[in-house]
């Protein structure tokens, strides 16, 4: 299967009467996308905003963060969502770089995060470096939590494809190949190098930590193969309230590094074959099943690596773990990437649970390590959610407008898919 | 600008009082430096002096612990200094206790800086390493040479604020507290490097070492239970009235073997929990809740079992260190063998 992406860079987002995209200035038709947007009539009202990297603005609660992309064919990406459930991952697909669209509004869960775009709080964000079209919605009334979690979630895809409809005739900056080939092709075409997956695990807590797969419900899957170009063009998408620092956001799915780090890899000094998903159900029956079920296809696969990573802390590390032993247990060797809750002061056991096997672990840093943000000139919405969200507290929300709080409440901090450039160690 | 002042501590052997026999003398203190004190001053310089050092027994202060800890904090209060030098104490155990615990009291009730020294496998590294800065040391005092310019170059750091930088880089033994850094590549990035090097069969270098779980495989079945001595092992705290080896109600350093002969149960009168990690109401109204002796006399009389065996064991698992509970299980298991016990009923809270 073999995707070509089109980046178009964007240079700045302006509202302006008509939306279009010209000289890498991206113009938005505010009330157009407004509109769209209110069709959906479990929405009361939707405010739009731009948030740009240096600015003094704080953006929260943050429920997803998404990358603006379309078929060059016209089709929207976001199979199961914005399109019938086919298979996607092949042809050419146009991608806005540099910019994001950012969901916000009233709180869902207890899991909503923070981003800064400027300070000591925007050093930990991938997100303070983008360019983002903020959408702030709220729920109609009566509306139940999960359908205010659904209609916000769907509102961040429609307004991701409406934008990039901007692009979809326009010719690109420049063009990247992506391409796997079916396994048994690819093991003949690299005989001699190490065979390699990804273990891509995602978050199916339930409760408004989900996660879809051609919009379907991770909960009810059993793990399987995927090609990694599927994941570019929206298969996966983020709905879930998990901690904001090791949320895997829709842009991060679409922009998964760790496969970007495996195709650079591929074909020199490994034989990337592609992407097994597996999920993170709360039972131990179905950390059972869905563990031996990946593995299963890993030893399939004939694998000889794999880099599992993670979504969430806690129950979710349990998963990580009974991979790793089994993984290894099948003589297939495996790097973990993880974040850790070891306490404000980092003295107590990072993860809960733990394995001989696993010693070769990338860790993306200590969630529980305290932050003061400084106060913002601007926020874009509601500031309160400081005291509620995971990682704050009643005492987080200072009277001059700054927050104490864990980084666990920045969006993306901990990326546990390795977005990031912190790690710790031990003092 | 005056120089810093420090105050040193060490134990009666370093002080020149005595050995062993002297072990047990109470604190004291004395203007200026004694023994090490010496080396100690030369290596501060012009930067730090050293203007009272305590010296206390290390029986003395292991034994009357709280006690010992406030009567040398009194001490060194006197002196009103910036920092605290303790040891350095190589391998011998009990003066670690004791470097730690001070260093540890001078920083929480001080709130000055404070530092020790000794050898990795020291008792009071694992008990005291997460409280305050432990710089290795060699085992014996053969290592004073480069234990003291080491130390003296670390308390003047602490002296001055200054960062103080990775285990590695300052000679101190890793504390255990992880700390969040910036690194040059993304987290994907530096798996997929570990990957290829691990496919390689070079070395590589986790970020996170996994704390290692001990995890025990159930013994078989015991053959016939009806003729089984059993024991009683509890880390529920429960002890005779007035607990009669002092065993701590958190960080139990120790356990008791108490006698159950012609005890048919336990009664409050005679028997209560010295832990301190759960509301004891229910354990001491009926310390049967906690060690069942009262059931396992009746399973003796209905011949379900052989016999209980004459003594039971206790101690407190509330803060205890996971080192300090195996040691204790592997002193009672030598007994409970060498004793003719067959299986033990383990009980916890």
């Amino acid at each position: 299967m073999k995707l070509e992406l089109a980046s178009f860079y964007v240079k700045d987002i302006q509202f302006c009467e008509k939306t279009e995209f010209r000289d890498g200035i991206l113009k938005v038709n505010k009330q157009e996308l407004i509109e769209l947007l209110l069709c959906d009539n479990r929405l009361k009202d939707v405010e739009l905003d731009i948030a740009r990297p240096g600015e003094e603005t704080r953006i929260i609660p943050v429920k997803d963060v998404i990358e603006p992309r379309i078929k060059a064919s016209g089709n929207s990406v976001f199979p199961g969502f914005l399109e019938k459930p086919l298979t996607v991952g092949e042809g050419r697909t146009h991608v806005m770089k540099g910019m994001a669209i950012v969901t916000c509004g009233r709180i869902v869960g207890f899991q909503e995060g923070i981003i800064d775009m400027t300070g000591p709080g925007a050093d930990y964000t991938p997100f303070s470096k983008l360019l983002n079209l903020v959408i702030v919605a709220n729920p109609a009334e009566g509306v139940s939590s999960y359908e205010h979690e659904e209609t916000i979630r769907i509102a961040g895809l429609k307004a991701a494809d409406y934008i990039a409809k901007s692009v979809q005739d326009l010719l690109p900056d420049d063009i990247k190949t992506y391409e796997t080939k079916p396994i048994f092709e690819s093991i003949s075409k690299y005989p001699n190098l190490p065979k390699v997956a990804y273990v891509y695990p995602l978050q199916s807590q339930g409760l408004l930590h989900d996660t879809y797969v051609y919009g379907l419900d991770a909960k009810k899957i059993v793990p399987t193969f995927i090609y990694p170009t599927e994941i570019m063009d929206g298969a996966i998408v983020s709905g879930n309230c998990v901690s904001a620092c090791d949320k895997n956001t829709t842009y991060v799915h679409q922009n998964n590094p760790v496969i970007e780090e495996l195709y650079e890899r591929h074909g020199k000094d490994i034989n990337f074959l592609g992407v097994i998903i597996t999920n993170e159900n709360v039972t131990l029956a179905d950390k059972q099943r869905s563990s031996d079920y990946a593995v299963k296809l890993a030893e399939y696969m004939t694998l000889d690596g794999a880099i599992v990573t993670e979504e969430g802390f806690g129950n979710p590390d349990a998963d990580l773990i009974m991979l790793c032993r089994k993984l290894e247990e099948k003589g297939i060797k495996t790097v973990l990437i993880t974040d850790e809750y070891a306490g404000r002061d980092g003295a107590s056991q990072s993860l809960a649970d733990a394995d001989p096997r696993a010693d070769a672990v990338v860790t993306a840093g200590n969630a529980n390590e305290l932050i003061v943000l400084p106060p913002m000139k601007k926020i874009i919405g509601l500031v309160d959610a400081a005291g509620i969200i995971a990682g704050g507290s009643q005492k987080s929300l200072k009277k001059d407008g700054s927050i104490e709080i864990e980084l666990q409440a920045i969006t993306g901090a901990t990326s546990e898919i390795g977005f990031t450039k912190m790690s710790a160690a031990t003092y | 600008m005056g120089k810093f002042r420090v105050v040193h501590y060490i134990n009666q052997f370093f002080g020149q009082i005595g050995g062993e026999e002297k072990a047990d003398i109470p604190p004291q203190d004395k203007e200026g430096p004694i023994g090490p004190g010496m080396a100690f001053k030369m290596a501060l310089g012009d930067e730090a002096e050293i203007v009272g050092t305590v010296i206390c027994g290390d029986s003395y202060y292991n034994e009357k612990k709280d006690v010992a800890k406030n009567e040398v904090l009194e001490r060194i209060k006197k002196y009103n200094p910036d920092l605290v030098i303790a040891g350095p104490a190589f391998n011998a155990g009990r003066y670690g206790m004791a470097c730690g615990s001070v260093c540890k009291a001078v920083i929480e009730e001080l709130s000055i800086p404070a530092v020790t020294a000794m050898y990795p496998e020291n008792p009071g590294v694992e008990v005291f390493k997460k409280n305050a800065y432990i710089l290795e040391t060699a085992a014996s005092a053969a290592g004073m040479r480069s234990a003291v310019p080491n130390m003296a170059k670390f308390a003047l750091k602490l002296l001055k604020g200054e960062k103080i930088g990775t285990p590695k880089e300052e000679g101190y033994i890793p504390r255990g507290i992880r700390k969040n850094i910036f690194v040059e590549e993304t987290g994907a990035k530096r798996a997929v490097n570990m990957l290829v090097k691990k496919l390689n069969g070079e070395p590589f270098e986790t970020e996170y070492p996994m704390p290692v779980f001990d995890r025990v495989e159930p013994a078989p079945a015991v053959e016939d239970i009806s003729k089984a001595t059993i024991a009683l092992v509890t880390s529920g705290g429960i002890v005779p009235k007035g607990n009669p080896d002092h065993i701590e109600a958190s960080s139990a350093s120790k356990f008791g073997r108490y006698d159950l002969e012609n005890i048919e149960y336990l009664t409050p009168e005679d028997f209560e929990t010295a832990h301190g990690g759960y509301d004891p109401t229910y354990a001491n109204e009926d310390p049967n809740r906690v060690l069942p002796v009262d059931a396992l006399r009746d399973l003796e009389k209905q011949k379900a079992i052989g016999k209980l065996h004459r003594y039971y064991y206790a101690t407190v698992g509330n803060g205890t260190a996971v080192a300090d509970a195996k040691k204790y299980a592997e002193n009672i298991a030598k007994e409970l063998i060498a004793d003719g016990v067959q299986a033990v009923i383990l009980t916890s809270t």
